[in-house]
């Protein structure tokens, strides 16, 4: 079975600014991958790369088995792209882009599948809106019916939960999990790590242009060094011993820098002799975010 | 082909979506020009034996406008979608680039040959103009909308600002149509001037178009003829490869 996305060598510069860096990547079929990284590195432009909007200096990416460049008609039928920018064309309604947009991919009598979406969008009640009337939520949701017109096995989503309230939010995220449940292969990006962790079963992560981390949700969330104690003792004084590996303190709680498991053996000691008694003590599990801090601090 | 359909489709939706601003506010120009040159000039000037001045005038306000129209059609359609951003939606999809070339210059000439036509239809009532060869008239209406409609998909892609797209139309389309002969025939120029319009393009449009009507014409239709077609390869030539390499587009 063709990966969903295959990338081998990808490179794409702008002036002197290497935005893709020799990138080799590869989505199975029925993935939900995170593309995660900082602003500027390249998240968008290996986006561009694989969507035709853009074309590399080198390498070769393939959506579904399809060249983009040499393939590009079937390629860019097997995907859909929802934009980070919030674009729209002023001279239509929601539901004649959606039919102009069926079109371009070659669909007509598309009728049922676009009310499908609309209902599932919650945007039945706008069909007949012109996009100007909309607003900004609205106007996201059309984005989304508009990369799913066509029923592309691959899905990808440029941040499309920014500056959407929680309830757009909630309802997308129910809506691309069943396309994910449903067999599509879903790539997203996005900002929020919360989000990429609760969704996402593989992770890549890049900086300046280049994959610096790639592996399992689980196994990136395992390989998390950064470590932390929340300890609460009594008398309330932390001893100056433990002082700097103090990050910070809330709510009767010190939360404590371990470098490794075994310094949580040193520091019980420290509290031992200086007369502590600890009352509570949390070992929270890394998040994505800790993990994210710590690559893009380290590679 | 659906895919270019489509497009097809949305161009002409689109114009027509804007119709006071992109049909009836040009037929309404030209009828003033149409007003104000035949009411000045139209006692003094004979420009072809035997042919009154405002029937003179009349085909060749038409082809201005047609010219004018085709052109305003795919540069500003295409140069809204790149600034507004909605372009990408036709950039995601397989339609390609032949198909895209084909629609946008399709759109525009529907949307000439209608200014053309109302501005015909509208001085019927009140001018004689014979139509003498209509399948001359046709072929120049068509050929100079491709022309104009592909010089717009260039202008469009090339601007980044409606600025630069304003230059364009200004210094350089609206000049040559001017100075091509809609208001004159050449032969009324000294011979300096008459040899700089024979390097004007629109010239062999205008003088090719009128020749349908009239029967008479400055120069051979057939040497119009052979002259608009190659400029419509070189034009329609540049286009495609400005497509096909994806210029301020794929970037």
């Amino acid at each position: 079975m063709n990966p969903a996305i295959a990338i081998r060598q990808a490179s794409k510069q702008f002036g002197s600014l290497k935005a893709v860096d020799c990138v080799d990547l590869e989505i199975a079929q029925g993935e939900f991958f995170a593309l995660l990284g900082p602003n500027g590195a390249g998240k968008t432009t290996l986006i561009n790369l694989l969507s035709g909007l853009s074309r590399p200096d080198s390498g070769r990416l393939a959506i579904m088995g399809f060249d983009v460049s040499t393939e590009y008609r079937k390629a860019r039928r097997s995907v859909g792209v929802v934009p980070q920018e919030l674009v729209f064309d002023p001279f239509f309604t929601v539901r004649e882009v959606l039919e102009v947009q069926s079109g371009y991919f070659g669909i007509s009598g598309n009728a049922a599948w676009i009310d499908e979406i609309l209902a599932r969008l919650d945007l039945s009640s706008k069909a007949d809106a012109n996009m100007r009337a909309l607003s900004g939520g609205m106007k996201r949701r059309v984005l989304v019916a508009q990369a799913l017109v066509h029923k592309p096995p691959v899905i990808i989503l440029d941040e499309p939960t920014a500056g959407v309230d929680v309830e757009l939010r909630q309802a997308l995220w129910e809506f691309v999990k069943s396309l994910n449940a449903s067999g599509h292969t879903i790539v997203l990006t996005t900002h929020y790590l919360e989000e990429a962790e609760a969704l996402c079963n593989r992770i890549a992560m890049l900086k300046a242009g280049k994959i610096v981390a790639l592996d399992t949700t689980d196994n990136l969330l395992k390989s998390c060094k950064l470590r932390h104690v929340k300890l609460q003792i009594s008398p309330d004084r932390l001893p100056d011993a433990l002082l700097p590996s103090l990050i910070d303190r809330e709510s009767g709680y010190h939360l404590l820098k371990l470098d490794e498991f075994s310094d949580l053996e040193s520091m019980l000691e420290i509290l031992r002799e200086s007369g502590a008694r600890i009352t509570d003590m949390v070992l929270p599990h890394p998040d994505l975010e800790a993990v994210f801090v710590e690559i893009m601090r380290t590679r | 082909m659906k895919g270019f359909y489509s497009l097809l489709y949305k161009e002409v939706v689109r114009f027509w979506k804007v119709g006071f601003q992109t049909v009836l506010s040009p037929l309404l120009s030209t009828m003033l020009y149409l007003l104000i040159f035949s009411h000045v000039l139209g006692n003094h000037v004979e420009a072809f034996p035997g042919v009154p001045y405002v029937s003179f005038l009349i085909p060749g306000l038409a082809m201005m406008a047609l010219l004018q129209n085709a052109f305003a059609n795919s540069s500003s359609s295409l140069i809204q979608s790149k600034i507004t951003g909605n372009i990408i939606f036709l950039l995601l999809s397989p339609v390609s680039y032949p198909e895209i070339f084909l629609a946008y210059v399709l759109a525009s000439t529907i949307r000439g040959v209608l200014v053309g036509c109302g501005i015909f239809l509208i001085t019927l009532w009140a001018v004689d103009i014979p139509l003498r060869f209509p399948l001359w008239a046709l072929v120049f209406a068509l050929l100079g909308s491709f022309i104009l409609g592909a010089t717009g998909i260039v202008a469009g892609i090339w601007a980044e600002k409606f600025d630069q797209l304003a230059s364009f139309q200004n210094f350089i389309i609206v000049p040559l149509t001017f100075l091509s002969g809609v208001f004159y025939s050449i032969h009324s120029l000294p011979p300096f001037w008459q040899e700089v319009s024979h390097l004007n393009p629109f010239f062999y449009l205008i003088d090719g178009f009128r020749y349908g009507f009239f029967g008479v014409s400055d120069i051979s239709p057939y040497f119009s003829l052979l002259v608009v077609s190659i400029c419509l390869a070189a034009v329609s030539l540049f286009t495609l490869g400005l497509l096909k390499s994806g210029y301020k587009l794929r970037n």
